[in-house]
């Protein structure tokens, strides 16, 4: 998969499934969703193939993390499917790890009791007591809080915390990751930093994953596709193939095929986000 | 040397309402016989401790404020975890709490008096009433703040609902149990001396009932700062509780 296709597609519009595809793990199908009598989401339909990393681009209070939460298994669509490997999805999972812009980590557990949570969980009974804290203590040292195993999250930087975060979700071993604004409450140098981090980790361990975003850049950097979701309700109006392979590094931000990348989805995201205004 | 000064802070005010009371006694702005100076209220006290009335006496009061305070927990607790945790349940009891809670408990102590007699029962219902409310306000106001993404979180990681009660709404309901029992405690304390007017036989409130009769002034004293100072030491060690099992908290939570 990764970054192969054709700079795509400002053409591809709203409309249109991709091609069928056998390793299909995540299928929005006509997924629609309202709260009362807001609509919150309008028949929204994509795909998620293995191994992906699909961004959501656009203004923020557009429904976002509703389309999220409903892959997560917080919420159900009013109507259409979300499907996970065929499956409606039913409610929340391990095979889902999740990332919350913050407080997702828990106070009252140390950092090596945190990145732990999932694998003292009765569904990870199997296995040894070992191998679990083996897995913790690989992910810490990914993560580099290994300095701080016994510290409390209150005591830690809002980068810190976000690296225990996904080192917790790691830990779970999920099949997906899901990102709500990870990075939105981190000064630029920390994001940068996450950005790498992430890069990093994925190219150990490849994972399928969506983030949401309202910075173009981020998602650009880190994504396979990008989707631009329009004012509310949310709808995609625009779906782009990232034409870059991986893994990345910092160079390719300055390179003249990102930046033409970026300030051609910076204009479609910000006329979503004037509409928004307008909608307000 | 750290440890002293830290004590030394400690016993400052305390100190210093010593002095203060002196100073208005000497300064005749209040009538001498109508306020004892300390150390003949301290020597009261060293009196009725040594002779041993006194020591029952207190301990007939901590044991009735900690059986009251016991018993109103492990209501409020649960109570206010149900009313904070499901809608339905709190529209429910949400106004009889309200109601209950405004009755001041020495309007019940005739009731008390009528339905439990003048023994003991009467005097640990009337805490009892009085700590439960006051717990079970703040356990569900504590309650109705807990942040539901750490639930998401947990069962985004495979938790089971028991997994999710014991390992997140447990450990989040901690610090507001603490709380709860600390406001509970003082309301306690507050409705002692009330509820030792049921028939004072015993207990510190009962000693500031006869001392009155007699127009005790030191006595009286002498049993206000055995209230005081037992109250105190009891929230200080649930305050010391609350930060050596609720370390992970934020400062200003505490």
């Amino acid at each position: 998969m990764n970054g192969e296709g054709s700079l795509a597609s400002g053409a591809s519009g709203a409309g249109g499934l991709h091609a069928e595809r056998s390793d299909i793990k995540v299928r929005f199908n006509n997924v629609s969703m309202h709260y009362g009598d807001v609509e919150v989401v309008r028949d929204v339909s994509f795909d998620i193939a293995e191994g992906e990393f699909v961004s959501l681009v656009g203004p923020s209070g557009c429904g976002k993390t509703t389309m999220m939460n409903m892959l997560a298994g917080f919420v159900r669509p009013t109507s259409g499917d979300v499907l996970l490997e065929g499956v409606p999805v039913s409610g929340p999972g391990p095979d889902r790890g999740v990332m919350f812009q913050e407080y997702g980590v828990f106070p009252w557990l140390t950092v090596e009791k945190n990145i732990r949570f999932g694998l003292d969980l009765a569904i990870k009974r199997h296995v040894s007591r070992t191998e679990r804290q083996a897995i913790t203590e690989k992910y810490m040292r990914l993560m580099r809080l290994g300095d701080f195993r016994d510290a409390w999250p209150k005591n830690l930087s809002g980068g810190m915390r976000q690296r225990l975060a996904l080192a917790r979700a790691y830990a779970a071993n999920p099949h997906f990751l899901l990102m709500d604004e990870p990075f939105g409450a981190l000064d630029a140098q920390t994001r940068s930093d996450m950005h790498e981090l992430l890069h990093q980790i994925l190219q150990a361990e490849r994972k399928t994953a969506l983030l949401i975003t309202h910075s173009v850049e981020e998602a650009i950097y880190l994504s396979s596709r990008v989707l631009v979701i329009s004012a509310r309700p949310s709808r995609i109006v625009e779906r782009i193939d990232i034409p870059f392979g991986f893994p990345r590094d910092k160079s390719l931000l300055d390179s003249g095929e990102f930046i033409a990348l970026r300030s051609h989805l910076r204009e479609q995201v910000m006329k979503q986000y004037a509409e928004q205004q307008a909608l307000r | 040397m750290e440890r002293l000064t830290e004590f030394g802070w400690r016993l400052l005010p305390f100190l210093t309402v010593i002095v203060v009371w002196y100073l208005v006694r000497w300064s005749g702005l209040v009538d001498q016989g109508l306020l004892p100076p300390p150390h003949l209220v301290f020597l009261d006290i060293w009196q009725r401790s040594t002779d041993g009335t006194f020591l029952i006496d207190i301990w007939m009061s901590v044991r009735r404020v900690l059986l009251g305070l016991l018993f109103g927990m492990l209501l409020a607790v649960p109570v206010g975890f149900l009313i904070g945790w499901d809608r339905r349940i709190r529209r429910f009891i949400d106004p009889l709490i309200n109601f209950f809670r405004a009755l001041p408990p020495i309007a019940l102590i005739p009731l008390a008096i009528v339905y439990l007699g003048i023994g003991e029962v009467a005097k640990v219902a009337i805490l009892f009433y009085a700590a439960f409310f006051a717990g079970v306000i703040v356990m569900y106001e504590g309650m109705s703040q807990t942040n539901p993404l750490f639930i998401r979180v947990a069962r985004t990681l495979g938790a089971t609902d028991w997994e999710v009660f014991s390992k997140v709404i447990v450990p989040l309901t901690l610090p507001h149990v603490l709380t709860a029992t600390r406001v509970a405690l003082g309301v306690a304390w507050a409705t002692l001396v009330a509820s030792e007017l049921v028939a004072a036989q015993n207990g510190i409130g009962a000693v500031i009932q006869n001392a009155s009769a007699f127009f005790n002034l030191t006595t009286i004293y002498a049993g206000i700062i055995a209230i005081g100072f037992f109250a105190l030491m009891m929230d200080t060690i649930l305050r010391w509780a609350s930060r050596r099992f609720l370390d992970w908290q934020e400062r200003e939570a505490q």
